[in-house]
């Protein structure tokens, strides 16, 4: 027995060691590490659909727009400038008629070329289908017809929506009409659109649950049309679990460029581990706004003197320093992003803005009436009725989450009683929707060329039962929906008027404070130089683009970088 | 015989009708709207919010009553149909299922069984040694008691990023596709290893405790005094004592199974192994109702059927079972 026992056990050390060794050894190459992209932090599910008009995350397969499937646009955030793509060149002929001159040699990767009968067929689909997220362009769109092959016209009605005309430019994928015309309404709408043919950079090579990988189009138009040329000739996108797996990976190298958010890459970041596209603080490009939407149809909330005082108490710097130690930057109080500051109207903001002093908070709470009656520390509304507040993020969300631990201990300090609460992510974004929260925090509005993006998510209207898509706090102000609608209808070529009614937004926002603009969210980024380098860092002669593989990015800079990246040594 | 897996049959079958009925109602009873959350994460940047939102509320048949949901759920199930995902839209649930399962169950029953059968093993090895007894139980009782998360963690850290001797994320290796070569299969078991390695090292720290402890009572029981007695070999005792120390353990792993399922679960997310594990999670958290019904479906007919199986083996190792059915 004893000696069966010894036999049974070194049996099963040695059948352990044996698969160890055996896969040891086994681990081969297949494709070539030189030659091979590995990104992660833009998926987070497997990959379920290669439809184009799958917008958002909900694709979960980064690159479908941007590397296969390509836009009439590009656009670069950095130096705010739209940059032709399919298309050579765009005007306005007259105040409603756009026309886009499309480049010639344009084709799909299955060898067939892309006309403007493509663009055309593309736009319509929206007209026929208003399941696509596109389908309010046509509420004033009259036609879209095609002169020849290559130059397409837009005529729109007596008043078209310039700026989110605009966003759509660099946002609307061009399909292949000559593989899209026979599908049916459901196909084009929700299909999973397996093997997409597009006329992008790179093809679809293979996926699994936990990857996707794209292969580079030998024949890409842009090679010889603009002189492009993807360094890389694999791009494996991985979609990892957690975090801690991510960090591990870009640490041993084997993953090279990871957007995902990874608290402590400061520290990574100063010893040289990673590089991020700022040396020191706040390390990574600002991607949007992370926004306390104030629920205004409960007291005290309703109370434009009560969400001043909310603005004064919140710690916007223990946000920045505590919560995501250093890796993002303190918003404007008018929310725009910095690549929109020339929107911002200094003026406005030295006179009505708001920075982090909870004595003036409390100065302003006493002035109004808001004082603490019984004696608990905590201020009570001037009709005697006690104020508890909570302040929402989804559960998991750990730099939320440790955000409004420091909105709930500023605003405590200040004397305001709000508790930090952490809902799951489905039962938030229903609070959220249907107006049952008190503060929550949000942050929807996708970096972009225009402020009305931003806006247009502050003060969506009218209110709904359902909100959405922005206004969570169903602030109601006709005169600031007004002035939004007239910010979308201002041509983007007209900066002086664009700015004018960003000016006036910004009075009526920071003198009513519906929802306090409070950090910028970073454009997660950390890369590493095992196997390539030249990547996007901060400098003059440096590569200067959006260092991110996130879905609807690539056309951001995204596919910028990849032209740009160099092999190690 | 038949009439004691009769009786059996008909408990799993009323157990497999409540588990599934009560695994279609918790995700409809948490607060939130899995149409709302789908359409959350499209950012729709224009009025295309409501019209979507009711075209994919019908589409969904989640506008219907919900007993009708309730019959029309039994019914598609009994068709084979699971449903779309939500979360992974426009995906059939029973797609993402049949992609992950396979990871599961190659992860899982190699660790189940193989930590089972060695830790008894090293139970009743260690109850008759003291000097093992008093240097090994306390390791596993620390084993044991080890959160899976934690210890997958520095599993990764020690042996992946350390020394570098395993991968760290993945099924396999992230520079090839699928295929049937000897390198692939390398990479598959290579990536497998430190994933089992971690649950396998938690079970087997206790199966080897519930052991050590049923062969010490096992050994002070009457009958092995009167073995003794009478003048039997240490090794006739210890042979009838494991015989009678592994009935609890068996049915200790049917009663395991759910606990060791969902252990696999967070272990699967740390090593970002492609199961069912971080499925279950974002399925839940956007409440991906389809999703969480066929994950769960899974789980509910793997320990069903696992149980099934064990009470087919106890019939096997237990003589007072049969006896008990041939006397009927």
């Amino acid at each position: 027995m004893w000696s069966r026992s010894k036999r049974v056990i070194s049996m099963l050390v040695l059948l352990l060691l044996s698969v160890g060794v055996l896969g040891a050894l086994a681990v081969g190459q297949v494709y070539e590490r030189s030659e091979t992209l590995y990104v992660g932090g833009a998926a987070w599910g497997p990959a379920s659909t290669w439809n184009p008009f799958q917008p958002g995350s909900l694709a979960n397969t980064t690159g479908t727009l941007g590397l296969v499937y390509e836009t009439l646009f590009n656009y670069d955030p950095l130096t705010n400038v739209m940059i032709p793509w399919l298309a050579e060149s765009g005007e306005w002929v007259s105040d409603n008629v756009y026309e886009v001159t499309l480049r010639d040699g344009l084709t799909w990767s299955d060898g067939a070329p892309l006309t403007a009968d493509d663009v055309v067929f593309t736009m319509n689909l929206a007209d026929q289908y208003e399941a696509l997220w596109f389908a309010p362009m046509w509420e004033y769109l009259v036609n879209v017809i095609n002169i020849g092959d290559l130059i397409v016209q837009f005529n729109f009605t007596s008043e078209p929506l310039y700026q989110e005309f605009d966003n759509n430019l660099y946002n609307i994928p061009i399909v292949p009409k000559h593989l899209w015309e026979d599908r049916s309404e459901e196909d084009i709408t929700i299909g999973a659109n397996e093997n997409p043919i597009g006329s992008g950079a790179y093809l679809y090579d293979t996926h699994a649950s936990d990857r996707n990988v794209w292969v580079r189009n030998e024949n890409w138009w842009a090679i010889d049309a603009l002189g492009l040329y993807p360094a890389p000739k694999r791009i494996v996108d991985i979609r990892y679990s957690s975090n801690n797996v991510a960090l591990g990976s870009v640490i041993m190298g084997e993953l090279d460029l990871s957007n995902h958010f990874l608290p402590g890459v400061a520290g990574l970041s100063d010893n040289n581990v990673v590089t991020t596209y700022f040396d020191g603080a706040p390390y990574m490009l600002s991607a949007n706004t992370a926004v306390l939407f104030l629920n205004t149809t409960i007291a005290p909330m309703d109370d434009a003197v009560f969400r001043e005082a909310l603005a004064y108490a919140i710690n916007v710097d223990d946000i920045v320093n505590v919560a995501y130690a250093q890796l993002v930057a303190a918003a404007s109080p008018t929310g725009l992003l910095p690549s929109l500051s020339d929107y911002v109207d200094e003026d406005v903001v030295v006179e009505l803005g708001w920075t982090y002093d909870p004595a003036m908070a409390a100065q302003i709470l006493a002035d109004a009436g808001y004082v603490d009656v019984n004696g608990d520390g905590y201020v009570e509304a001037p009709d005697g009725s006690a104020i508890a507040l909570e302040v929402t993020c989804p559960s998991g969300w750990t730099d939320w989450m440790a955000a409004i631990a420091v909105i709930s201990d500023s605003c405590k300090a200040a004397g305001i009683n709000v508790e930090d609460v952490t809902p799951d992510y489905g039962a938030w974004n229903t609070q959220m929707q249907t107006g049952t929260f008190n503060m929550t925090l949000n942050n929807w509005a996708a970096l972009s060329n225009t402020p009305w993006t931003l806006y247009n998510l502050l003060f969506r209207h009218p209110i709904q039962a359902q909100m959405q898509s922005g206004n969570f706090g169903r602030y109601d102000n006709q005169e600031i929906f007004d002035l939004v609608d007239a910010l979308a209808a201002i041509p983007t070529s007209d900066i002086a008027a664009m700015k004018a009614a960003c000016a006036d937004i910004q009075r009526v926002l920071l003198s009513e404070v519906p929802m306090i603009p409070l950090w910028y969210n970073g454009m997660w980024a950390q890369y590493s130089d095992a196997v390539w380098t030249n990547w996007p860092v901060d400098g003059d002669n440096t590569p200067s683009r959006l260092p991110t593989t996130w879905s609807g990015y690539w056309q951001l800079g995204g596919l910028m970088m990849l032209c740009e990246l160099e092999p190690a040594e | 015989m038949r009439r004691y897996f009769g009786r059996k049959l008909l408990i799993y079958l009323v157990t497999f009708f409540l588990a599934v009925t009560i695994d279609w109602l918790i995700p409809r009873l948490t607060p939130g709207d899995p149409i709302q959350n789908m359409l959350a994460r499209a950012a729709l940047n224009a009025n295309a919010a409501e019209t979507m939102y009711t075209y994919y509320t019908h589409a969904f048949r989640l506008d219907l009553p919900i007993w009708q949901q309730y019959l029309n759920f039994w019914n598609a199930l009994f068709h084979g149909d699971l449903g779309i995902s939500t979360y992974l839209f426009p995906t059939p649930v029973a797609d993402v299922i049949k992609d992950a399962v396979p990871y599961d169950i190659f992860l899982l029953l190699p660790a189940i069984l193989l930590s089972w059968w060695a830790g008894n093993k090293f139970g009743a090895f260690a109850a008759r040694t003291k000097r093992l007894d008093n240097t090994a139980l306390p390791i596993a009782y620390l084993l044991t008691a080890t959160p899976y998360m934690w210890l997958g963690i520095l599993l990764a850290w020690l042996f992946g990023i350390i020394l570098g001797w395993f991968p760290i994320a993945g099924a396999y290796s992230y520079t090839m596709g699928t295929e049937l070569s000897w390198t692939f299969v390398g990479s598959v078991l290579h990536h497998w290893f430190l994933p089992f390695a971690s649950l396998f090292i938690i079970f087997f720290g206790g199966w080897a405790i519930g052991m050590r402890n049923m062969i010490i009572y096992e050994l002070e029981a009457d009958y092995s005094h009167y073995l003794e007695a009478l003048g039997a070999p240490r090794k006739l005792i210890r042979k009838y004592a494991f015989r009678n120390a592994i009935l609890p353990q068996i049915t200790g792993l049917a009663l395991q199974l759910g606990v060791i399922v969902a252990g696999a679960l967070v272990t699967e997310v740390v090593f970002s192994y492609p199961g069912i594990g971080y499925l279950i999670l974002a399925a839940i958290q956007n409440q991906d109702y389809f999703l969480v019904q066929g994950c769960f479906l899974f789980i509910i007919m793997g320990v069903l059927l696992a149980n099934f199986l064990i009470d087919i083996a106890y019939v096997i190792v237990d003589p007072r079972t049969r006896k008990g059915m041939v006397g009927e």
